[in-house]
């Protein structure tokens, strides 16, 4: 625990520390630009030199280790000298062009510049003139001769996203920074690399010109999309979201956004964004207004109720809504006399409903993460679905985290993975069972039952050692698993393994309120029917909460028919959307920027936050029209004043944690067996078609992520099929079928076919798992 | 036969194509691995017989190799490194070349010593990347010296043992720099990296490592075989032994000598048959490009070891001394040097990337006659703002010729700014003409 002193204050740091984490301790600005506190050290930039009492030289403070008893001066002529003559290098050669720059005003080097540079510039020759480069619809790289070679967006590639995209080419005045031989930059947090670029270099593409950023309101928000619940910062003027920055928040999105979180505001304002209730009338659509609406609604619900009874009634909600909605939708409903809602549309085994104890959750904090030495993932697609989760557990296991996976597909992690199994989606079950046997014989603790006749292979065994030997370890269930025919099964299994290891257990959870839509208690009640069973067995009625069932629904097909066989669907909105077709009302709702609400993370952390922007047209907050719904419907208890009353009334944030808990009760274990005859399908929901908005926005459509889904089969499978990669094939399921392009891949498991779900090109086909046959066309 | 000078002891006996073993044990090669094998010299001894012989690293900063060597960790149980320097990059210098091309088993030898003084199991040759033949040939002699036993593992049937690989470069001057070649062995691009930690606790893939120039390592086995004090003693203190001096420019027979330190500038240049034509001495860069110029009056007056060079206002560098006669346009040669740091810069860090560039472009307008009152004063500032501020010593290297040039000549770049032509204007000359818009002479 080295002492020093900087600018005539002491200071006490741990070993190893440097000058720049010294004064950052005591709150003393050096500037700097290549120095990121989440990237490694540089000192390329060289603006942080300052004065050494000792040394020859000026030195780098984010590259000096601390020396008991070393004296620094960050401002003295000597330190100021240095940092001014290196402010003049960065621009000589830098565009004058801050006026019409998007970073202008954000801008690390306008600003030190301010501070270190001269009024006028020495420098009489030619500038250097770099070339722009396209690198994808998401970072423009149009103004490269800005760049001062701070490298961090390079860093920033090989270190936290996993995958080093962008590199510096080229010696001296020549260096510059490039994709690799011209290639997009596709990670899934390539918009990182705009907030810390220093200068205008590195921008991003859908705000581009947008706006200045001092006439920017920034407002706080949570993200609607994935389970983490990041923290955003919304940027908007003239009632319009320009921008979304991530809001700091290191348990949860650390500094970082996905780009799911940066860019999908551009699907707030899509064209078909509904602003105006509407009615059918006659099969033909008009526009309403919202008494006129409210009223048809609330008459189409009482006549479908009294013709054929309240269970004909049923609610389905998309995990992305607020809490608030969740909860207010279920009330209504049940207040007419139906317990059918469900918010959990891409579920498939229901098998746990009312054997649980409590709400799956994550099983522990997000930030615990990064702590566990073993980790055993199951079933999740992590980079897409989780794209901050995967990344965290990257850093971790640079730091010795051992990560195991089972899972149906072999995408690169962009990590080490010590262990694999890969295996087809039905095979899932069985494998987590040979790793639970494996373990308790490591353990030499008795080996449940139902296992006893389960063959144990090399690759469970060698999972089984890396779990066995950590001390702090987790088992998580992705959204493969939870999305599993057999999920019940697993989760058995995994708090079996959990048992047995001491480790912790739970679900990475698909949406932002995964967790909130237990306790908003939107969820079946006594002799409800849940999301799979509604569709079924369609119902008279159907209450759209913003959800696009062809979309959200674990078997577009069955949801297509259910909507269009029934006599009164409602759906609750911002867009049209493919309600066009079989909705008789249409209500606009308030995206998450519109309203105030509230999401439960994966981990049980209730955010809650405010509308940032009024609502577009005569659209409303869902809470607000639930509300007014069930006055009109003569509920009772529908008398709320504010979004937060009802959050109050559901759970204040120091009541969520009793209601969580991952245990089953009353379920037997029973191993499926592991292979079947035919085809299974392996469904992923593409990063950019989780949700209703990121579904709409222009740029992350443009991604490669983004691109058509195709029928992903290993050589061997093509093979038999007499199928070669590239060639158009039909699909089948059941009696749905689809046009898609064949693709090859090796890495994944024979017997099985990997499809995309939750895209129009997918949306006549079944459910997310199961029997598949591919043709060719 | 290969003349470089009565004093040689490194480049003695050598007539161009006995490079191979046998004639290098007939001149009595590996003794000297043989001497510490057989009598089990301890690697602390070892390092003290260097220490005391006062051989200063031959690559350019002058650091006791002996020190350098005591840095690697004793106690450390993973691999260890010995890397050898052969980038021959530093415009002037070309002693190196010679040394892998006609007695690359003396340099095989002092890193096997070195290997065995610092611990390390494997050792690296990285040869500059511009030099093929000699590199083929530096593997032929690697070849032999494992048929021989000398290098692989157990070495003469004891438990040594040390594997030595050679490395072609990539050809970029940067790669001299000792952390810039660590990167390029290991496959990245060639860039410095900041300091501390140095290499012998962070090294090649991360391990201790160390890093000597050749002829540093050549050094070695005379060392162990006649001893550290009479290596000393042929040197001056603290500045032991001979130094090969790569002399070039205007003198009567450029080429490699090999002197004692110590040995007066003025008996090298004669060694070199003095000034090419008569002409007047007018300029020495002493060291290889990166050293300050020194007058030729001044430099007729110093010794050849580090410290005499040092206060003379330069420093001694890798030897490579550059003389310039009376008809040299100090503007011009300038302008050449300055273009090759701007060139080689390796862009990393902002006060080299950007200021070789200002430097350089801020000369080739004072050369073509484009120059301002106020350039000069902006050159030497621009200059002092690069030097010490920068990761690797590149961005000195590029300041020290242009803040010397200026200091030294400075009425010659006056007169540029003020006639627009050359104050220099002998026939068949390094120099501009007269105006600009005539073209130029050489």
């Amino acid at each position: 625990m080295p002492k020093l002193e900087i600018d005539g204050r002491q200071i006490e740091v741990r070993d190893g520390a440097t000058v720049m984490d010294a004064a950052n301790a005591l709150g003393i600005a050096i500037p700097h630009f290549c120095y990121h506190k989440k990237l490694s050290i540089a000192a390329n930039c060289r603006m942080c030199l300052v004065q050494v009492e000792k040394a020859p030289k000026p030195m780098p403070a984010c590259a000096t280790p601390v020396v008991e008893g070393m004296k620094v001066f960050t401002e003295s002529e000597y330190a100021r000298t240095a940092q001014k003559s290196v402010m003049e290098f960065l621009l000589i050669n830098h565009p004058l062009d801050c006026p019409i720059c998007d970073q202008g005003g954000e801008c690390q080097l306008q600003d030190l510049a301010v501070g270190y540079g001269k009024s006028a510039s020495r420098y009489r020759e030619e500038k250097r003139v770099v070339f722009h480069k396209n690198i994808g619809p998401l970072v423009s790289m149009e103004e490269m001769s800005r760049c001062i070679h701070c490298t961090r967006c390079v860093r920033f590639g090989q270190e936290i996203a996993g995958v080093m995209e962008l590199g510096m080419m080229g010696r001296g005045e020549h260096a510059e920074i490039v994709s690799f031989v011209g290639r997009s930059v596709d990670s899934e947090l390539s918009g990182n690399m705009i907030d810390l670029c220093p200068v205008g270099a590195l921008t991003s593409k859908p705000f581009r010109y947008g706006a200045r950023t001092w006439e920017l309101a920034r407002r706080k928000s949570v993200s609607p999309h994935d389970s983490l619940g990041s923290n955003l910062i919304v940027q908007v003027m003239a009632n319009k979201v320009m921008r979304v920055l991530p809001l700091e928040n290191e348990e949860l999105n650390e500094c970082w956004l996905s780009d799911r979180d940066r860019f999908s505001y551009q699907g707030l304002n899509a064209a078909d964004r509904l602003t105006q209730p509407m009615l059918k009338i006659d099969g033909k659509w008009r526009e309403a207004n919202w008494q006129e609406a409210l009223a048809a609604v609330a008459k189409g619900l009482k006549n479908v109720r009294t013709q054929h009874g309240p269970e004909t009634l049923g609610a389905l909600a998309a995990p992305h809504s607020t809490l608030e909605e969740l909860y207010l939708l279920g009330k209504l409903m049940r207040g007419i006399g139906s317990q059918n809602i469900d918010f959990r549309l891409r579920q498939m085994d229901f098998s746990a409903d009312a054997k649980r104890t409590g709400a799956p959750w994550l099983g522990m904090k997000v930030a615990d993460i990064s702590r566990l030495d073993r980790v055993l993932v199951v079933g999740s697609f992590l980079r897409m679905d989780h794209p901050l989760v995967a990344s965290r557990m990257r850093q971790a296991a640079k730091r010795g985290q051992q990560v195991n996976l089972i899972h149906a597909t072999d995408d690169d992690l962009l990590m080490t993975v010590v262990n694999k199994a890969i295996v087809p989606p039905q095979a899932l079950p069985d494998m987590l069972a040979q790793v639970v046997k494996a373990v308790a014989e490591l353990k030499q603790k008795p080996v449940p039952a139902p296992l006893a006749g389960i063959g144990v292979g090399d690759a469970a065994k060698n999972i089984a050692a890396s779990l066995n030997t950590g001390a702090n370890t987790g088992v998580f269930l992705g959204n493969l698993a939870g999305q599993h025919p057999q999920a019940a099964q697993l989760q058995l299994l995994a708090q079996e393994l959990a048992g047995l290891l001491g480790a912790g257990v739970g679900f990475f959870g698909e949406a932002a309120n995964s967790v909130g839509g237990y306790l908003a208690q939107a969820v079946p009640g006594a002799g409800g029917l849940n999301a799979a069973a509604m569709l079924a067995a369609p119902r008279k009625a159907y209450v759209l909460l913003n959800t696009e069932p062809e979309l959200d629904c674990n078997d577009p097909r069955a949801a297509i028919k259910a909507m269009h066989a029934t006599e009164f669907v409602i759906s609750l909105s911002a867009y049209k959307g493919y309600a066009l077709e079989y909705a008789n009302v249409m209500l606009p709702i308030a995206p998450f920027t519109e309203t105030s609400g509230t999401f439960i993370n994966a981990e049980g952390r209730m955010q809650s936050f405010n509308g940032v922007v009024r609502p577009l047209g005569d659209a409303r907050p869902a809470w607000k029209v639930l509300r007014v719904l069930g006055n009109l419907l003569g509920i009772k208890g529908f008398d709320y004043d504010s979004s937060e009353q009802v959050r109050d009334e559901i759970a204040r944030p120091d009541e969520v944690a009793a209601k969580l808990d991952n245990r089953l009760s009353g379920i037997a274990l029973q191993i499926p067996p592991a292979a079947v005859a035919g085809l299974q399908r392996v469904a992923d929901v593409p990063i950019y078609f989780s949700d209703a908005i990121v579904r709409r926005s222009a740029a992350l459509q443009q991604t490669s992520a983004a691109a058509l889904p195709r029928a992903w089969m290993h050589a061997a499978l093509l093979d038999k099929l007499g199928l070669k990669a590239g060639q158009a094939v039909k699909v089948r399921q059941g009696d749905g079928e689809a046009v898609v392009n064949a693709a090859r891949d090796d890495r994944l498991p024979l017997g099985c076919v990997r499809l995309a779900a939750g895209h129009p090109a997918t949306r006549d086909l079944g459910p997310m798992a199961g029997d598949i046959s591919v043709e060719p066309q | 036969m290969l003349d470089y000078g009565p004093d040689a002891i490194l480049m003695k006996g050598l007539d161009g194509s006995n490079w191979r073993l046998k004639d290098y044990e007939a001149r009595g090669g590996y003794d000297a691995l043989k001497k510490i094998l057989r009598e089990n010299i301890a690697p602390e001894a070892v390092i003290a017989e260097v220490k005391k012989s006062g051989l200063r690293g031959r690559g350019g900063a002058g650091f006791p190799a002996g020190l350098k060597w005591s840095f690697m960790p004793k106690q450390y149980a993973g691999a260890k490194y010995l890397v050898c320097n052969t980038d021959e990059g530093e415009p002037g210098t070309f002693k190196d070349r010679d040394i892998i091309r006609y007695n690359p088993h003396m340099l095989i030898e002092g890193m096997l010593i070195g290997a065995y003084a610092t611990g390390a199991g494997v050792g690296y040759n990285y040869i500059h990347g511009e030099i093929w033949a000699e590199y083929e040939l530096f593997e032929r002699a690697l070849d032999e010296a494992h048929a021989a036993g000398y290098l692989g593992k157990n070495i003469l049937g004891t438990d040594f043992s040390f594997e030595l690989h050679a490395f072609h470069g990539y050809g970029a001057y940067v790669c001299g720099e000792e952390t810039g070649l660590l990167e390029s062995v290991e496959g990245k691009k060639g860039q410095p990296r900041f300091k501390p930690p140095f290499p012998a606790s962070y090294g090649l893939y991360g391990k201790p490592t160390t890093i000597n120039n050749t002829e540093t390592f050549a050094a070695v086995p005379w060392i162990i075989n006649h001893g550290g004090d009479a290596f000393l003693a042929l040197g001056r203190p603290n500045n032991g032994g001979t130094k090969i001096f790569s002399v070039s420019g205007h003198v009567n027979r450029p080429g490699n000598y090999e002197v004692r330190l110590g040995t007066p500038f003025a008996k090298l240049l004669e060694m070199a048959g003095g000034m090419r034509g008569g002409k007047r001495i007018k300029a020495v860069i002493p060291g290889g490009s990166s050293a300050p110029v020194i007058p030729g009056e001044i430099m007729m007056q110093t010794d050849l070891d580090f410290d005499c060079v040092a206060k003379a206002g330069s420093m001694l560098g890798s030897g490579a001394v550059i003389v310039m006669d009376e008809t040299t346009c100090m503007v011009r040669a300038l302008e050449r040097l300055s273009y090759f740091y701007f060139e080689e810069s390796c862009g990393q860090c902002t006060p080299c990337r950007e200021g070789t560039g200002w430097m350089y472009r801020v000369v080739h307008r004072i050369e073509h006659g484009k120059g301002r009152q106020e350039d000069l004063d902006l050159l030497s500032n621009v200059a002092d703002n690069i030097a010490g501020r920068t990761i690797c010593a590149l961005g000195d290297a590029a300041a020290g010729p242009v803040k010397s040039f200026v200091k030294h000549f400075r009425e010659e770049f006056q007169y540029h700014i003020d006639h627009k032509r050359c104050m220099v204007n002998v026939p068949g000359g390094y120099f501009t003409v007269s105006n600009p818009s005539a073209g130029r002479a050489a």
